[in-house]
This record gives structure tokens, sequence and C-alpha cells, in this order.
């Protein structure tokens, strides 16, 4: 008989190594998938993991892996702090729609306009836009009790109509012959959110990543409040009688989510994207969740999960353009990241036992 | 201001690192490497799926010795489209076709970076030195479409299900409503605006709507089969391809199709890009040129609707007759070409105005 006992606590060491191990069987399991579709299981999983970084054009790819992990690392560190206190924000995607709107809002209002402060305002103001945006699911938690997973799930829908309203109402450019889409923030000066370091792929957004996993670790580690999270998620009854006040805590939660996701598609919308479309979301705030739990709820376990997803995108899309693997196979692929992670997480949290059988 | 300066030194200097790099790799092969990037996967059965048959085609048409096809699928458009082309064009692609509207700013900055490699936007408008554009008068197709709808519907409903609101889609329902119009004055048209290209599921949503509402005909801007599958649910109602010929629903509810065909393009451009002639140019082509083509139309069509259609087609193709000709009205009643006066391609290529005689307003 094999059997799972649950472990009184759950074991510290394999808590770091099961990531490692997670992808490690996702790259076998991988390999296997993409030698049954006939291609050589070595060079595809080289290709993802190895070339981008590594390879004959890793001068382009490196940064490439800061502008896709950039947006990815800002929301997921957003979204751990509710997720360590139970409290489940799924509609990233929406505040981060929210931010890029009201960011792009305020630079073609004022375009053409040059000015130093435009930038910061568009960076205040892509904050604000997903703060809001994840304040409704909140204030109807505190207030009515509602679920806030359905309502802030809902809200990405809302908001993906308003961006579309906005792309071709609106926002749409001027001089853009009736098509969709704003103007290009890129040829707007004041409002460009640029390479720090031309070339590096640090744009203002990576930066604001790296400062925001910083802040996290000390809110989490030094700060009483990082102390109430982490002991709402882990004894919500322990916690009411220390004083946490719950409503407070999913405000905080909730807000500091949205302003950091907002942020993520402020930085994009005016940098990588450059122009409110009607497709301008791609799912940065659903993966972002798969980034949170991959790293762990900790902000340097998000950090390094943000790159190696970003790094599976990259080296995904390499495959595919490359080898000519099917896009399907890359999302299973990436799929399969997920689900080996939860799948090891069982040794985590219990403990495999073997006996003889009832009789023996 | 001097982080500025450094920005753009620096920039140069990539740029300079890029276009060494594309240039050796380009060198290092015999091949003409040709890259294509879609927006859906490459099995959609509309848009996505006729490029690649088109790209395809190209290959078989020139010859696999000398061409060498990459592609990307399902690429979303914005940043990540960027990359998919930059991607292509450091591993030394000579010729990028970048397949929907949205590719179009990115294109430029890729276009930008590698000077030396020749890239081919569909549908858009901006250009380069070395940036096409290429886009077909679909409008041409919607013409014959709409003779057919006007013809075949007996609750005098046509619905329309519409995807984005650009000049592209408002031209097609325009020159399908003036066609059916003129074979059947009654007819009324019933618009649906998905702002998407191809959603199955909200496709089908539409045309079980559009059917709820009477509509015994539905016409189709987006890219997927489910709104023919509706149809042949419900029974006595007719639709056509879109993109592609969707033969598997003929000979009802699919009575003929609207076909991309860009093979005779790509074919053009691939050899012009092998014999050094390739130059940027913006390009509008249509029936005539074999960029739009008819799909077979079947029996469940009578045969004087069909002869009716085929001379529609003959006469567009030939130049005799264009779809946008006077005497129109615009929706709010005011004229817009005389009698006998034939639209003109600028007026064409913005157009974000419904003709005279359809209701509801172009969302904008």
């Amino acid at each position: 008989m094999i059997y799972l006992e649950k472990r009184p606590q759950p074991a510290r060491a394999l808590s770091y190594v099961t990531p490692v191990l997670a992808v490690l069987i996702t790259m076998v399991a991988g390999g296997l998938l993409f030698a049954i579709l006939g291609k050589d299981p070595v060079e595809a999983i080289r290709t993802i993991f190895w070339d981008p970084v590594f390879g004959e054009f890793s001068f382009y790819y490196r940064p490439q892996l800061l502008v896709k992990g950039g947006p990815l690392i800002l929301i997921a560190l957003g979204l751990s702090l509710g997720f360590k206190a139970g409290i489940w924000n799924i509609g990233a995607e929406g505040q981060y729609i929210m931010g890029a709107v009201a960011g792009a809002g305020v630079a073609l209002a004022l375009y053409p306009l040059e000015a130093w402060w435009i930038f910061p305002l568009m960076v205040i103001a892509g904050a604000l836009g997903g703060w809001a945006w994840a304040m409704i699911p909140a204030l109807l938690k505190v207030k009515f009790g509602t679920n806030e997973i359905l309502v802030s799930l809902m809200l990405v829908y809302v908001a993906e109509n308003f961006l579309k309203a906005m792309a071709i109402g609106a926002m749409k450019n001027p001089e853009g012959f009736g098509f969709p889409g704003s103007r290009n923030l890129q040829q707007y000066p004041s409002a460009h959110n640029t390479e720090i370091i031309a070339g590096s792929g640090m744009h203002w957004g990576v930066a604001a990543a790296f400062i925001a996993a910083i802040m996290a670790y000390i809110l989490l580690n030094r700060h009483l409040l990082g102390f109430q999270i982490r002991l709402t998620g882990e004894a919500p009854r322990a916690a009411r009688f220390s004083g946490v006040k719950p409503g407070r805590l999913v405000l905080f939660c909730m807000g500091t989510a949205g302003a950091l996701a907002g942020l993520a598609g402020m930085f994009e919308v005016s940098g990588p994207a450059g122009q409110i479309t009607t497709g301008f979301n791609v799912g940065y705030g659903f993966t972002a969740i798969i980034v949170a739990f991959l790293g762990r709820l900790h902000p340097i376990g998000i950090v390094l999960a943000g790159l190696l997803m970003a790094l599976t995108y990259i080296g995904g899309e390499a495959a595919q353009s490359t080898m000519q693997l099917p896009a399907a196979a890359i999302q299973v692929f990436q799929g399969m990241l997920l689900f080996f992670l939860l799948a090891v997480d069982v040794l985590t949290n219990y403990r495999i036992r073997i006996t003889l059988g009832e009789a023996a | 201001m001097l982080l500025k300066k450094r920005t753009f030194l620096a920039g140069a200097a990539t740029i300079a690192a890029l276009t060494a790099l594309s240039t050796g790799a380009a060198l290092a092969q015999d091949k003409t490497k040709v890259g294509f990037i879609y927006v859906g996967p490459i099995n959609d059965g509309g848009w996505s799926q006729h490029h690649h048959e088109s790209a395809l085609k190209m290959v078989e048409e020139i010859g696999e010795d000398k061409v060498e096809l990459v592609y990307q699928e399902n690429v979303p458009e914005g940043p990540d489209s960027e990359r998919a082309m930059t991607q292509m064009a450091l591993q030394g692609a000579d010729i990028i076709f970048s397949t929907s509207f949205g590719y179009m700013d990115p294109t430029l900055n890729v276009a930008g970076k590698f000077p030396d490699v020749k890239f081919e936007h569909a549908t858009g408008y901006k250009t380069s030195d070395n940036m096409s554009a290429y886009s077909a008068r679909f409008y041409e197709g919607r013409a014959v479409q709409g003779t057919i709808a006007g013809r075949m519907t007996q609750s005098n409903i046509i619905g329309y299900i519409a995807s984005v609101p650009i000049p592209e889609v408002v031209r097609g329902i325009n020159s399908a409503y003036i066609h059916a119009k003129k074979v059947n004055p009654d007819v009324e048209f019933k618009i649906i605006w998905l702002y998407t290209w191809m959603d199955p599921a909200k496709e089908a949503d539409a045309a079980k709507t559009l059917i709820d509402q009477g509509a015994d005909v539905i016409l189709q801007h987006t890219d997927s089969t489910a709104p023919l599958a509706a149809a042949k649910e419900a029974g006595g109602v007719i639709g056509f391809g879109q993109a592609g010929d969707m033969a598997d629903y003929a000979p009802s509810p699919r009575v003929s199709s609207i076909i991309d065909n860009w093979a005779p393009y790509y074919i053009s451009r691939v050899e012009a890009v092998m014999d050094g002639s390739w130059e940027s140019h913006s390009v509008w082509e249509g029936i005539g040129d074999g960029m739009v083509g008819i799909g077979e139309i079947t029996d469940a069509v009578p045969e004087d609707v069909k002869a009716e259609a085929l001379a529609m087609k003959d006469a567009i193709a030939s130049g005799e007759y264009h779809p946008f000709t006077g005497p129109l009205k615009k929706q709010d009643g005011s004229d817009w070409l005389a009698e006998g006066e034939v639209a003109d391609d600028g007026t064409l290529a913005g157009m974000m105005f419904y003709v005279e005689g359809i209701e509801g307003s172009v969302p904008q």
C-alpha cells in the first residue's frame, strides 16, 4: 500500500526544491511531447531554455526577458499580498487595462504638449486607475460580503469592453484614417516610457517591478502589516483575536494589487506597446497568478518565477519560428509547468508512506 | 536631455549590431528566407489559414529549393509581434509578411531596425522604404454576396455579423447592402458588432440572435465557421464562407464565399526580393487581380440568381462596374455620389459612415 500522510508542518527544504523539480519534470514531459510531434526534444528544450539566455542572439533576448517579465513580476507581487491573506483578486487583467487606459488618457489629453511632469502624472494616473478598479470588488466585499473572486473576474470583461470602446472611440488616433487604436506614445517623447539604459530592456516598469519586490520583502518581513497579512492567511481566528481588522486588510491588499497592476499596464502602454488598441491586453494579469504561486508568494521567488515564465514565452516563440512547433504545443508546455508544480507540492505537505498491505 | 542623447547613441549602436548580424546571417544561406506571422492559429478555417495556405502555395510555386518558409501563429498584436518579427529578421529572414492590421506599428518599428530586410504589412496604411502595405478590395466580393443575399431572402431580413469597426468592415456592409437593396427594395439589414475577428462562441451567439430576429441570410465578417454551423442547425438559413471557402458547409447553408487569395501577391513579392526588384508600395487589389475570389455558387441558388451574380463578378473584374457607383446618399440623407459618379479610393479607405437605408450607427 502506498498512501499519503499529512505532514504536521510543510517541509521547509522541499518548498524550495519543488519549483526546481517541477521545472525539470516539465522539461522531461515537454521533451516527450515534442518527440511525439516529431521534433528533436533536446533541440526544442535547448531552444526554449538555453538559447534565449546564452545563444547567438541572446543580446536581443536578454532585454526581452525583462520586457516580458517586468509586468508579470509587478502584477504578481501585488497579487501575492492578497493571496497570502486569503484574499483572491483574480481580476488583475482588468486592473492592468484600467491602469493603461488612465495613464494613456492623461498623455493623449495633453498631446502634443511637451513637459517633464507628464510622465510622472501618467504614473500616478496609472496606479490610480488600477487601484480604483480593484476597489470595486474590495468595497463590495467589505460592505456587502460579496465574493471578490467573482466580482474581480467579471470586471475584467467590463474593462476589456471599456478598452475597446476607448480604442475605437474617445482615444482613437484622429490621424488614423478611421482605424481603431490611439496615437503611438512611443512617438510622443514626454509620454514615452523609454529604456533607462538603451538596449537593456530596462524600462521604468521593470525598475518599478524590482523596487516593488524590495518593498514587498520589507513589508512582509519587517512590518506589522506584513505580519498581519501572513497571520490572517495562516490563522484567521488568531488574527482576529490579535486585533487585525479584516476589512482594512482587504482594502489594503486589493488596492495594492490593483495599483501595481495598473502601473504595469501604464508602463506597457507607454513603452513596449505604445498604443491603446482593441487587443492591448494579452493576459499578463492571468499569467501573473501562475507566477505568484510558482514564486511561492515570496517576493524573490516571484522575481525568479516571472523571469522563468518570460523565458518560456520567448523561448517558446523561438521554438515556434525556428522549429515550427505549433503554438498549442507551447501552451501545453507552459500549462505543464503549473500542473507539475502543484503536483510536486503534494510532497511538501504530505509524506509518502509505503506499507506491505493490511495483512502484514 | 543628456540621458536622451545617450539613449539615442546607444540605440544607434544596437541597431548597427542588429543589422550587421542580420546581413551576416542572410549571406550564409542561398535560399530566400520568408517569414510570416499570423494573428490566429493556422487552422482557423479563415483569415490566418488562408494567409498560410497562400504562403505554402508560394513555396510550392517558387520551389522548396529556392525559398524557406518560417512562420509563427497566434501572435498577439503589440510588443509580442515586434519580438516575433525581430526574431525572424535576426535569423536571416529576407522578407517578412505581417498579416494583421494590428501589426502595423510594430512592423514599422522592426523595419526601421532592419533596413536590409523587406516587410509587407497586410491591411494597414503606413509604409516606409522597406515596408509595403497590401490589401484586398473585399467590398467587390461583398457586392456579389449582397446580390445573392437580396435575391435569396424570404423574410427580407439579412443578418450581418460585423467584426471590428474599421473602414474595411464598414465598406463591406455598405457594399452588401447597396447590392441587396438593388435587387430587393424591401431588404433590411440587422448588424451585430462583435469587436473581434474570431471568437466562435460569440459568432455562434450572434448568428442565433440574428436568426431569432427573423434573418434567413447571415453574412459574416468574422473568420470562424460557427455562424454557418448555427445556420445549419436552425435550418432554412443560408450563409457564406468568409476568408476561406468553408466548403464543408456546401451546398447549404454555405451557398458561396469570399476567398482571400494572397498567393499571386506573395509569389510576385518574394520573386521581386529574389531578383532584386522589390520596392516599397501600397496596393489594393480586387477580383480582377485575383486577390479576391468568389467561391463556387452552389445549386442551392437558383440558376438565374447565379447567372446574375456571376455577371456582376465579371463586370467588376473587368473594371466595367464599380460597386460604389452613384447615385448614393449617406445614412443621414446627405448626397455622397452623384448619378454615375464612382467613389475614389481615398474616401473608401477611410469610410466610416453607412449609406442611406442602413439602420443603427457605426460604433465609434
